[in-house]
């Protein structure tokens, strides 16, 4: 009998699968044999998510609370285990409420915790004075550690000006 | 403008190659992920809802769209799966927003320079796609439609983290900034790996030419940045830009010095790829992608003077397989598309060849 797969060489092993309940049966030669059991593998899909589901399972055992309690976000319905499964989150509010877990994960893939980028135009009124005034805060120390003065002296106006126009 | 005169466009913006800047850059890509605050995100969300926020954001891009030039929406429950491959073939939709199209949809603008992905992994997927290295007038005509939405919905926004996105791999700024790079020398010479290699230590990720876990066919590569927390758009693009200027220096001194040591070589190479485009009969979609490779590095070295650069992306987005079919009305097999493939092709080339 001859190999079902190369049709060349004698077939000496004889396989039997099992695949969603459904049985295979087929007679290989033995090169074939070793090539049939590397197959399978094409179907595997290695995505983020799968990273992403471990790293959200490193917080050592010490740091989780003792009783396991189903921690469930009430907007999306999804509990911190599925968040963990799909390696994604299911709403706004699971950031407020999965916090303290989150944390470290972020730290982990992005390397920081703190946004340094865009604040939304309209609703970010506040956030971007507030981030203004920081930006400008740090310059001034800087400017004084220089011993600019006369430039330290422009940005402490500047601050004031901003402080006052936000109080109004 | 209508979707089926937007399908029917021969070319999408970015891939008109009069506004190249680049030989190497084929196309610059900003996207940015957005969500509506206190909706769950689509991954965790019922089809009525999802279609309550498609009809939320539909109504905003109806009210902001007309400021930055007109958006058609389009329901994906509305168009035929032909014509959403369609769309993908485009980069105008990712592939995984054509699964299950119920309560997803995508404003595409008319020039196809902006697409605005609705209920894809996050509630907005804003992107630019523009022709050549242009990151940073990708960037601000994306940041531009995002707040024109911003100016009628309440995003999902943390003082702290950001915008806040389905994965944590997006939070911060949401965006995913890249290069569509073409490296036929680098890869011929086998220094490809070696210069990509070098990437991720910089935060930059390489991809073939449809995204994620996709192979580098025709020499294709994109170039992305990995990190959206702790650094600013600016930072984030400017990094990226300047990585890619490298690898088109690198690229191009690779062409000139294979121009010098090996011309009868590269020549041959090239003459070959024009001969068998401009002859065969059957021409399977990889074959075709390699050589209009080679006949592109032959547009850009001059050996191949007549054609125009933008034959490169223009044929192969126009003999994908949605797009053979679309174009020309009727279903395919395999078969009888690399047929049609081959006629396309041929014809471009002639319409050309005129001495």
């Amino acid at each position: 009998m001859y190999c079902d797969e190369c049709k060349k060489n004698l077939a000496t092993v004889h396989v039997t699968k099992i695949i969603n309940g459904k049985k295979f049966e087929g007679h290989l030669c033995a090169e074939c044999a070793q090539k049939d059991q590397i197959k399978g593998f094409e179907n595997v899909s290695f995505a983020i998510p799968n990273f992403l589901t471990a790293l959200f399972n490193l917080t050592p055992e010490l740091e989780q609370p003792v009783v396991k309690d189903e921690v469930t976000c009430d907007n999306c319905g999804l509990s911190f285990e599925q968040v963990t499964k799909l390696g994604r989150l299911g709403c706004n509010e699971c950031y407020t409420k999965f916090a303290d877990k989150l944390e470290p994960l972020l730290r982990r893939i992005q390397g920081s915790g703190q946004h340094l980028g865009k604040v939304p135009l309209r609703r970010g009124g506040s956030i971007r004075r507030r981030k203004e005034l920081n930006d400008l805060r740090t310059r001034l120390q800087q400017a004084v550690a220089r011993e600019e003065f006369e430039q330290a002296a422009s940005i402490r106006d500047q601050i004031r000006q901003l402080e006052q126009s936000s109080q109004e | 403008m209508s979707i089926d005169e937007l399908l029917q466009a021969k070319t999408s913006c970015w891939m008109d190659g009069s506004d190249r800047n680049s030989d190497v850059v084929i196309s610059s890509r900003v996207r940015l992920a957005r969500n509506l605050e206190g909706f769950p995100f689509p991954l965790a969300l019922s089809e009525t809802r999802s279609q309550e926020v498609a009809q939320k954001i539909k109504e905003a891009i109806d009210k902001a769209g007309t400021k930055s030039g007109d958006y058609e929406f389009v329901a994906m429950q509305d168009i035929t799966p032909l014509e959403r491959f369609v769309l993908v073939e485009r980069h105008l939709i990712s592939p995984q927003h054509v699964e299950n199209p119920v309560g997803k949809g995508v404003a595409i603008r008319d020039d196809q320079a902006v697409s605005i992905m609705v209920n894809e992994e996050d509630h907005l997927r804003i992107q630019c796609l523009l022709p050549g290295l242009n990151l940073e007038k990708a960037w601000n005509t994306a940041s531009n439609a995002d707040d024109l939405l911003e100016g009628e919905l309440d995003l999902a926004y943390d003082e702290k983290l950001g915008y806040l996105t389905c994965c944590p791999t997006n939070t911060g700024t949401g965006m995913r900034a890249s290069a569509m790079v073409h490296l036929p020398a680098l890869v011929m010479t086998n220094q490809v790996s070696k210069v990509l290699g070098l990437l991720p230590q910089l935060g930059l990720a390489v991809r073939g030419l449809y995204g994620e876990g996709s192979q580098a066919l025709g020499n294709l590569f994109q170039i992305s940045n990995q990190i959206t927390l702790g650094q600013t758009e600016t930072d984030i693009i400017t990094n990226l830009s300047a990585v890619t200027k490298q690898i088109v220096d690198k690229e191009q001194e690779t062409r000139q010095v294979l121009l010098r040591e090996a011309k009868e070589q590269l020549e041959d190479r090239v003459c070959r790829a024009y001969g068998t485009l401009a002859n065969a009969r059957l021409m399977p979609g990889q074959e075709a992608l390699s050589l209009l490779s080679d006949l592109c590095l032959g547009i850009d070295l001059g050996i191949i003077p007549r054609l125009p650069a933008n034959v490169f992306t223009e044929l192969i987005v126009t003999t994908s397989p949605a797009h053979l079919q679309y174009l020309s009305g009727r279903e395919m097999s395999a078969a009888i598309r690399d047929i049609e493939r081959a006629k396309i092709i041929r014809s471009r080339m002639e319409a050309q060849a005129v001495d």
